[in-house]
């Protein structure tokens, strides 16, 4: 079915399909009826809004009409009796409700959606594609992809993850800040995440920029929840510092461009500042931790004024000591390349090659390796190791990139 | 809410009545239990007799098949509960790690089915 509303309700559901759910939920109480609710809501405005034209308020429109269609469900459900409270709860509010007046009729849920995602009572990598799904908006099937897990299955732990919240008493709500440790460890890990997906989108699209603003508004949100906690500083620069720099990203021909093509005159100075200063505040704290050293390294590279002139050493020594904080074979990938300029590719190359057995089906370590052997002059084992990348190449646009890489050095050499 | 916290231990792991910690840890069981009454939290709690003390039964077919010992053999044995009316699972688990015995073994926290809408 086609209908002249229909490309209008899809924009509408990209960008405001997290916070219209995060509303719903907070409202209902219930994730999967939030959704449901949700999406018949949205059928309702295909027919409608084709009929009369968009409302004056779509959003508050369509949170009205879920509201009436959860109360509906409730009524037509066999568990009627025991949702009887929530049932009163949403009439009240179906009756106070004036779509029209009401200039923002969400206000923000969204962090405590992410904090009842991240409760330490559901497992880590659930309460990532929790957050994925209920917050920022994802399909079952892009969530399924990120995780290289089946749709089907996907759906069925959300489907779980969903029962045990409404099932087991898990608060809606953000803790008290001594319920904070372990839970906000998790809030962190979710949102960079989230921001890495729209940064580098593990499917389809190269840069999926409306995540990365979603998590940057999400890093702000956390940030003025509790000021002062270093960590969060630190993700909140890291975030801002990669972002200052995505315009430079792509190429007109939508390809990848690496950090050593980017036009550096392109970075946003004015992101980068708020950064700093940012940063700057919490390395006071003296507690240095992950997405601080992170993004004192992306500091390094905002302040290089160009590739070569980066100050290598002392991103090598950083990474020393974030692989000391948490032994990690990416880490261990990046200290080899920022290695490979500070003191020699063929140094590097034999790091690398220590560091192999764990990111065997990694791209980025063959694609690292390609490089390096570019570097020695080795053609042959370079175009190997390109063709080995190309193959474990997760996008179209990354596949590409290293196509043309190996067209334009291994043109003549490669075998 | 009403919630369960099944306390699961190894005898092997936890206190013996010879033992020096026996007597710190029964105190710590009552100052636990009084905590979780003047909080209004409690609503029932028992130990149980060790588990050589168990039978299982099943009925089939009509008839009643006893067993010697406990439903699973597992190294960890279910020795007692309590049941807690909470608002929400942070507050149950917040009450669920003052158990001593969370401390040697571990506690299952459940919440109680409500079957007051079947009538």
């Amino acid at each position: 079915m086609t209908t002249s509303v229909g490309p209008e309700i899809d924009a509408l559901v990209r960008r405001d399909g997290g916070r219209m759910l995060s509303r719903l939920v907070a409202d209902i109480r219930d994730f999967q009826l939030a959704e449901d609710s949700l999406q018949d809501a949205l059928e309702a405005a295909l027919v409608h809004w084709d009929r009369s034209g968009l409302p004056r308020s779509p959003v508050g429109w369509l949170l009205q009409t879920a509201r009436r269609k959860a109360i509906d469900r409730i009524r037509r459900s066999a568990n009627f009796r025991s949702k009887s409270a929530e049932l009163t709860a949403l009439i009240e509010l179906d009756r106070d409700f004036e779509p029209v007046i009401d200039a923002d009729p969400i206000a923000d849920e969204r962090l405590k959606l992410i904090f009842t995602c991240c409760h330490p009572a559901l497992a880590p990598r659930i309460s990532v594609a929790l957050t994925l799904r209920s917050v920022c908006g994802l399909k079952t099937e892009e969530i399924a992809r990120a995780f290289v897990m089946s749709p089907e299955a996907m759906a069925q732990r959300l489907v779980r993850a969903r029962h045990k919240i409404a099932k087991a008493g898990i608060a809606y709500e953000v803790p008290e800040a001594d319920g904070w440790g372990e839970r906000l460890q998790s809030v962190l890990a979710v949102i960079y995440l989230v921001f890495n997906e729209g940064y580098a989108a593990s499917s389809g699209e190269l840069v999926r920029g409306e995540l990365c603003d979603e998590a940057i508004r999400l890093g702000r949100l956390v940030h003025q929840l509790c000021p002062g906690e270093p960590e969060v500083e630190g993700l909140l620069a890291l975030m801002l510092l990669h972002h200052a720099r995505s315009n430079t990203r792509l190429g007109l021909a939508g390809e990848l461009v690496t950090l050593e093509g980017q036009d550096r005159t392109q970075w946003d100075r004015e992101m980068i500042g708020e950064a700093r200063e940012i940063l700057q505040g919490a390395l006071r704290r003296g507690r240095a931790g992950l997405y601080q050293l992170q993004a004192v390294i992306a500091m390094i590279h905002a302040d290089a004024p160009s590739f070569a002139e980066t100050d290598w050493t002392e991103i090598a020594l950083i990474y020393d000591s974030l692989i000391a904080v948490e032994p990690n074979p990416v880490f261990e990938l990046n200290r080899v390349v920022a290695l490979s300029y500070a003191v020699s590719a063929e140094m590097a190359l034999k790091r690398l090659e220590r560091v192999g057995a764990a990111l065997e089906s990694y791209q980025p370590y063959h694609a690292v390796r390609a490089d390096l052997l570019v570097r020695l002059g080795d053609m042959t084992a370079a175009g190997a190791a390109f063709e080995r990348a190309i193959a474990l190449s997760g996008s179209a646009a990354e596949r590409r990139f290293l196509e043309n890489k190996l067209r334009a050095f291994c043109g003549q050499g490669c075998t | 809410m009403k919630y369960m916290a099944l306390i699961y231990g190894a005898p092997e792991d936890s206190p013996t009545p010879e033992s020096e910690e026996f007597g710190p840890f029964m105190e710590a069981y009552a100052a636990a239990s009084e905590r979780f009454e003047k909080d209004g939290v409690l609503v029932a709690g028992e130990g149980l007799e060790d588990d050589s003390t168990a039978t299982t039964l099943r009925v089939r077919n009509g008839k009643v098949e006893t067993m010697d010992g406990p439903f699973a053999e597992s190294k960890e044995q279910l020795g007692g509960f309590y049941i807690f009316e909470c608002a929400n699972l942070d507050e149950a688990l917040r009450y669920a790690a003052m158990i001593p015995s969370a401390t040697y073994g571990a506690v299952e926290v459940r919440p109680v089915s409500d079957y007051s809408d079947l009538e």
